[in-house]
């Protein structure tokens, strides 16, 4: 492979491996901080995805709704309320109840919405997909060199990402929130509001990865219900998410990248098999990936990057009377 | 009328047949082991896929070689929780939730591995229904499906309430630390659970692939079903499962009966959304289910 080519390979790795990184903060925000398990970031994703291509796409020709050829980051604030609104809706039913039944109800949520994509023609033009959905600043950068500007994009989407998850996670409002993840009776009898906090980290989390999903779909440039596989999406952020390590946002990114490695390299590998090898390997993939998972959570509960609390600071400065 | 008979109620009971046996299963896990079992799907494909080969290596019929299928499924859901369950079951449940997520996934990659991702039908042929009163048609495999739930049904109720191993069960569901301060052993409890849930996961496995197909993902696709079933019937309360899975049955297949007008109530297409919406039904307005389960 010559320098050009594997500069390509390393853009397309890392704008993959952005977006992967996106998804393992927002599922951070949920799993990290607030112990609320989510089964369904496929169909969150997915609606993101949808939502932005609706928007941003040229206009069909009366295939599917939309096509209103807005500007970019018009579809990516769509993903994210959309997408949040789902969320909250899902969480709304049972973020009160125990984490079993939010895995239930997630996983059920990204099912009907599959169904629908797959369905409902007139919305998402079915198994067809949606196609001419922009990737940012095409009038200046096109073809190849468009994906070299869709990196930075994405790494700026994730840069912002990072800053708000580590604000959030600072801030009087992340303590409360692993306050009531590490010990929920005490937080209730401190006077926090468990359900609504509970309720406010999914919707954030919903809709990161609603925003994820409109990266995605604009830098494919065609959606398809084929882009929204669960075991892709919802299966692989949790393994990396638990590899780099809960609770942490540098541990979230790093488990992103490194699984995403360790799967398009095998991938690479295994391309060269005979094709009889290759549709096996892909199975054989999967399984280590599960027994990856069933590792790290026996043997590295905190994985690579394990979560540390911050510093208590005390204030040295000399003593105000309280107010 | 004989329409609707014929052609959803019928089916309807063979489709709840299947759910009432995966969901005796999740419901009884939950019960002792106290978590949601998301790899139970995937014990009845495996189920179904033992039973296949016995199928084709023997020249046997499907329900003869079924207890190869049990037995598949039986060794790997033992298997599972020995290598995978056990070692987090002092942490919080949702450790092992997830570590059956990856169960669900690896025994998926297994089956696609071994029998290929190809769809496989047990028998070849069209089989015709059985006619009764020169109106009533009914498949014989739906008439099968429905004998043996209640079969075994009955037969679980018995070993429940009259055998020791079955009112230790019981006792474990209802309060674990009572039953092992009364001597109870947890694991042969636990073992016996799964023993139970596989095997009536691999029965409704090849009870669902002799209506249709057998396929990688069958059983993931009745998950949420299943799910919903023990959710309505009250979780930890096998019968409660049972009726569950026959009422989820039943509103899927209801469903789709043209009600008003010509046209079908709920498309086919979304059938299995109904099961959903009743989960959050019950969620709700009755979050302990009908029968007074556990609330998690």
């Amino acid at each position: 492979m010559d320098l050009y080519g594997l500069a390509q390979y390393l853009i397309s790795f890392l704008i993959a491996g952005g977006i992967y990184a996106l998804l393992c903060l927002a599922l951070n925000v949920q799993w990290g901080y607030g112990g609320l398990f989510n089964a369904g970031i496929a169909g969150f994703f997915a609606v993101g995805a949808y939502t932005s291509a609706l928007l941003t796409a040229a206009s069909s020709g009366g295939k599917h709704v939309g096509g209103f050829a807005l500007p970019i980051p018009v579809g990516l604030v769509g993903a994210a309320l959309v997408a949040g609104v789902t969320g909250w809706a899902v969480a709304r039913i049972c973020v009160h109840l125990k984490s079993d039944y939010l895995a239930m109800a997630s996983i059920g949520i990204s099912e009907i919405l599959r169904m629908v994509i797959v369905n409902e023609q007139w919305l998402t033009h079915g198994s067809l997909g949606i196609a001419n959905i922009p990737r940012p600043f095409e009038n200046w950068a096109t073809g190849e060199s468009s994906a070299w500007v869709f990196v930075v994009v994405v790494w700026l989407v994730v840069g912002a990402s990072w800053w708000f998850c580590n604000r959030l996670y600072a801030s009087p409002w992340g303590r409360a929130l692993r306050a009531i993840r590490d010990n929920e009776e005490a937080a209730r009898a401190v006077g926090k509001d468990v359900d609504r906090l509970r309720l406010q980290t999914y919707v954030i989390g919903c809709a990161l990865m609603g925003v994820a999903g409109a990266l995605s779909a604009s830098y494919f440039k065609f959606l398809s219900p084929a882009a929204t596989d669960p075991l892709l999406i919802t299966f692989l952020v949790w393994v990396m998410l638990i590899a780099g390590g809960s609770g942490n946002n540098r541990g979230a990114v790093v488990g992103a990248l490194a699984i995403w490695a360790i799967w398009s390299v095998t991938e690479i590998l295994t391309a060269r098999l005979p094709p009889d090898w290759t549709a096996r390997s892909s199975y054989i993939r999967m399984l280590l990936v599960g027994l990856l998972l069933q590792f790290v959570l026996q043997r590295y509960r905190g994985g690579l990057v394990p979560e540390r609390s911050p510093p208590l600071r005390f204030d040295d400065s000399p003593s105000k009377p309280a107010p | 009328m004989m329409v609707f008979i014929n052609l959803y109620l019928i089916p309807a009971l063979a489709l709840g047949s299947i759910y009432a046996l995966g969901a005796v299963g999740i419901s009884m896990i939950y019960g002792i082991l106290r978590f949601s079992h998301f790899a139970h799907g995937d014990v009845m494909t495996i189920g179904a896929y033992g039973t296949f080969s016995a199928v084709w290596a023997f020249g046997l019929h499907p329900l003869l070689a079924l207890p190869f299928g049990i037995a598949l499924a039986v060794a790997i859901a033992l298997l599972a929780d020995r290598a995978f369950y056990r070692p987090l079951r002092r942490l919080p449940t949702i450790y092992a939730v997830i570590a059956s997520f990856g169960v669900a996934l690896m025994i998926r990659s297994l089956v696609q591995l071994i029998w290929g991702p190809q769809n496989q039908v047990f028998q070849v042929g069209v089989r015709m229904p059985l006619v009764f009163f020169d109106s009533l048609r009914i498949s014989s495999l739906h008439l099968q499906a429905f004998v043996i739930t209640l079969l075994l049904a009955a037969a679980l109720q018995w070993f429940l309430s009259r055998t020791r191993t079955g009112r230790s069960m019981r006792a474990v569901s209802d309060d674990p630390d009572l039953a092992s301060v009364a001597g109870l052993e947890p694991e042969r409890v636990i073992r016996w659970t799964w023993i139970i849930g596989a095997g009536l996961a691999a029965t409704a496995g090849v009870l669902a692939g002799m209506d249709t197909q057998i396929h990688a993902n069958m059983g993931w696709n009745l998950l949420l079903a299943m799910f919903a079933s023990a959710l309505v019937g009250g979780i930890g309360k096998p019968m409660g499962a049972v009726a569950g899975g026959f009422l989820i049955g039943l509103a899927e297949e209801l469903s789709t009966y043209p009600w008003i007008g010509s046209e079908s109530l709920v498309s086919p297409s979304y059938k299995s959304a109904v099961a959903f919406v009743i989960m959050v039904l019950v969620l709700l307005f009755r979050p302990q289910g009908l029968m007074r389960g556990r609330l998690l």
